[in-house]
């Protein structure tokens, strides 16, 4: 007798029992769904209704139907936030990505120290974002900052960094840029990591230059995994609050004032929860059209398809 | 025989029982005399004994001292005390959730009269303390409450006459200047904001690398340096009936000031800059005048921290073409109105607030204080890092202080709306201009702040 004689033959479910299966392991899944439904869906259900009235902290509460929405539609600040959020996330997605894929490929080869020098390249990363802030607030001092004595070492005059409107959003992705490029590195290294190793043999074989290799063999696989990271970095770029708000606040002026500043200061500054609200449904539409977007776009780009 | 031939005879021909009365007397003297030191021979000071109330303070160096006299307070008066604090602007909005809610967690709490105080008068947040003043039984006889400068509990008094906090720390906003610089290029301290002008001229060099004048440019924190400039003529923002003056050719001179100060003899990227910004900048002897809250001192004179130490003089805010007024703000500390200890809490904020306590804390350099006596005090300036220009700039400031933010609701917003506008003329927009937009756009949420 064999082990598999041994065993006794899966029984087959019957219709019935298949047709009760679901509301049996409904109990399991409950303090789940309890669980989602109280941090969840009860605070988007409130945020809702909030949105919909006149909710001021201390003020008096009433329904104004979708009067917050059309404050909002013809509320300039708000309008320009969006724009700037939108700014700010192209360039805090797109060097990011950039410089993080060309940091992998190098950091994907053999050379002396690599292990030491990707754990340094990672090092920004660890750090908390608020005393990123505060170290880089320090570095832009137009006249203490070292960034414009370094810049004076090499004969150039000082740069107003974040004390310029015009200055304010670049200066705020180049701290971006340093803090998250790592992460970019990462995941595209994890994806180099996994590509097979014939097609760079047959190209060698062919006589293809580094480029050539890189352009059209290791560009269009890694570029699922440099996907996920546009997925990661656009979500994290599009809220953003800790770090514009350490450094300038959302100034000069309204300058670096991006959507989750403006959020902040009608919640918790001037204590308007109903128009805080609606910003909030406002900002959860664009975040969940982005994603969905950037989702589709990477199911087209997986290697099976 | 006379009372000193009997005292006499006493001393002459010592009985047992006079020994043991006379040693009695001898053990208790320390207690009395400590005792009426204080001058709480008549006051019951343990009668809330047993009872805990909480506190919820600023973080700042007055809350460190006010928490260093906590064991003093209970060892006097048997009540506990449970404190914390809280940054400012996270202390701001806790205050607003918890009083709104109708049952803080908190007796005590600590007010930004420059921002809160009109909020806590809507929202009912606070007890009046004029009855606790009134009640011989709950009120020491020495906490001598006229002491107090009168300005001080001007700006803590309701428009109504309620009396909601003690105002235990008052900042005026001066003029910190450099004496060296000014030496060297041959200028004396402006009389006037004319003279202001003309010496941040003659002070600037940008080729050295040093500023005119410094003062914030980032919105919000901004506003407080346009508001000095107005209180120069004789006006504040918002006025006595509420009315916006915003946009009057007297806001509208002072936000010229404002651009022109900061456009033409601060260093470059004020716009950016707050208080911490200009502070370093002044106390790196980059600049020449500073205008800031004089509660911003302390740093200038610790060798640490400052290359200027000893050299900082304090100016008075000069005069502008019809009023010379130093703005004013401060903190009072106030007893929740659903606190069910509110006498104990009562005992709290007279013990904090007493003269001995007001007195440390400027000895501390760790703000002025709302009592006068603490800076009559001679006692103050011994020992202390600063000079007696600092006292003497405290005092004039303190006679003709006047507030430096309008005394609404949306205090926030208005600093806001406004900073940002003051900001945007820093970038070349116009004024007068600016002012207007600002103030169409905040006049809507003013009317509605006093409505329901």
């Amino acid at each position: 007798m064999t082990t598999l004689d041994l065993v006794e033959p899966v029984r087959a479910s019957t219709p019935v029992e298949q047709k009760l299966a679901p509301r049996r392991y409904f109990l399991f899944a409950l303090p789940a769904l309890v669980l989602i439904a109280g941090v969840i869906i009860l605070p988007w259900l409130f945020t809702l209704v909030m949105s919909v009235m006149e909710f001021k902290v201390g003020g008096a509460v009433e329904f104004i139907g979708f009067q917050n929405f059309i404050k909002l539609a013809t509320d300039a600040r708000f309008i320009e936030s969006i724009g700037r959020t939108f700014w700010f996330t192209a360039l805090a997605v797109f060097f990011p990505i950039l410089l993080g894929t060309w940091a992998a490929v190098i950091f994907h080869r053999e050379f002396p120290w690599r292990g030491v020098l990707r754990t340094v390249f990672i090092m920004p990363m660890m750090a908390t974002p608020v005393a990123v802030a505060l170290v880089w607030t320090m570095m832009f001092h137009p006249q203490l900052g070292v960034l414009n004595y370094l810049l004076s070492l090499i004969g150039l005059p000082p740069f107003a960094w974040v004390y310029d409107p015009n200055t304010v959003i670049f200066t705020l992705m180049l701290v971006e840029v340093w803090h998250w490029t790592p992460l970019v590195m990462l995941i595209v290294l994890g994806g180099m990591a996994a590509l097979p190793t014939d097609p760079y043999d047959s190209a060698t074989i062919d006589g293809a230059t580094n480029w050539q290799m890189f352009r059209f063999i290791t560009l269009p696989l890694i570029l699922p995994y440099i996907m996920v990271a546009v997925v990661i970095r656009t979500i994290d770029a599009l809220k953003v609050f800790d770090t514009i708000f350490v450094i300038t606040q959302g100034g000069p002026g309204t300058a670096s004032e991006t959507l989750n500043i403006f959020l902040y200061l009608q919640a918790f500054q001037f204590f308007n929860l109903g128009y805080a609200s609606a910003v909030v449904v406002v900002f959860f539409v664009i975040i969940v059209a982005l994603s969905l977007l950037l989702l589709s776009l990477r199911q087209k780009l997986k290697w099976n398809t | 025989m006379s009372d000193f031939a009997k005292r006499s005879d006493f001393a002459s021909r010592p009985s047992r029982r006079l020994f043991v009365g006379g040693a009695a007397a001898g053990v208790a003297a320390p207690f009395v005399l400590r005792s009426e030191a204080l001058g709480q021979s008549a006051f019951n000071w343990k009668k809330f004994a047993g009872t805990k109330i909480d506190a919820m303070l600023v973080k700042n160096p007055r809350s460190d001292l006010l928490q260093a006299h906590e064991k003093e307070f209970t060892a006097l008066t048997g009540i506990e005390v449970s404190s914390e604090q809280i940054p400012e602007q996270q202390q701001r909005q806790k205050a607003m959730i918890e009083f709104t809610s109708g049952k803080p967690t908190f007796d005590v709490c600590m007010v930004a009269l420059h921002v809160q105080k009109r909020l806590a008068a809507k929202g009912k947040w606070l007890d009046d303390l004029r009855p606790y003043l009134a009640d011989a039984s709950l009120t020491s006889p020495d906490f001598d409450f006229a002491d107090f400068a009168a300005g001080a509990v001007g700006f803590g008094r309701q428009a109504d006459g309620t009396l909601d906090t003690l105002p235990h720390f008052i900042d005026f906003w001066m003029i910190y200047y450099n004496k060296e610089m000014f030496e060297q290029k041959g200028v004396t301290y402006p009389k006037t904001m004319d003279e202001l002008i003309v010496a941040a001229g003659k002070l600037n060099d940008p080729a050295k690398g040093v500023a005119g004048f410094v003062s914030r440019g980032l919105k919000n924190a901004n506003i407080p340096v346009w508001t000095s400039w107005m209180l120069g003529q004789g006006m504040e923002t918002v006025s006595a009936t509420g009315q916006l003056q915003t946009d009057t050719p007297e806001a509208i001179w002072a936000g010229e000031m404002y651009k022109r100060m900061n456009r033409e003899f601060a260093p470059p990227g004020t716009v950016g800059f707050n208080w911490n910004e200009c502070q370093t900048t002044f106390m790196q002897g980059r600049a020449a005048m500073w205008l800031d809250g004089i509660g911003f001192a302390t740093p200038l004179e610790d060798p640490t921290k400052s290359r200027i130490v000893g050299k900082v003089g304090y100016g008075v805010t000069p005069p502008g073409p019809k009023g010379h007024h130093s703005a004013l703000f401060g903190d009072g500390m106030g007893i929740s109105r659903t606190s069910t200890k509110k006498q104990a809490a009562w005992l709290y904020l007279q013990f904090m607030c007493n003269k001995g306590n007001q007195l440390a804390m400027l000895k501390a350099g760790a703000g002025s204080p709302g009592r006068s006596s603490a800076l009559a005090n001679p006692a103050a300036q011994e020992g202390s890092r600063f000079n007696k220009e600092y006292f003497e700039c405290l005092a004039a400031s303190g006679k003709i202080a006047r507030a430096g933010l309008p005394q609404i609701i949306p205090v926030t917003e208005f600093r806001d709306v406004f900073g940002v506008g003051l900001t945007n003329t820093l970038s070349g927009a116009d004024v007068a201009t600016e002012l207007k937009k600002a103030t169409e756009a905040f006049k809507p949420v003013l009317e509605k702040s006093e409505q329901g």
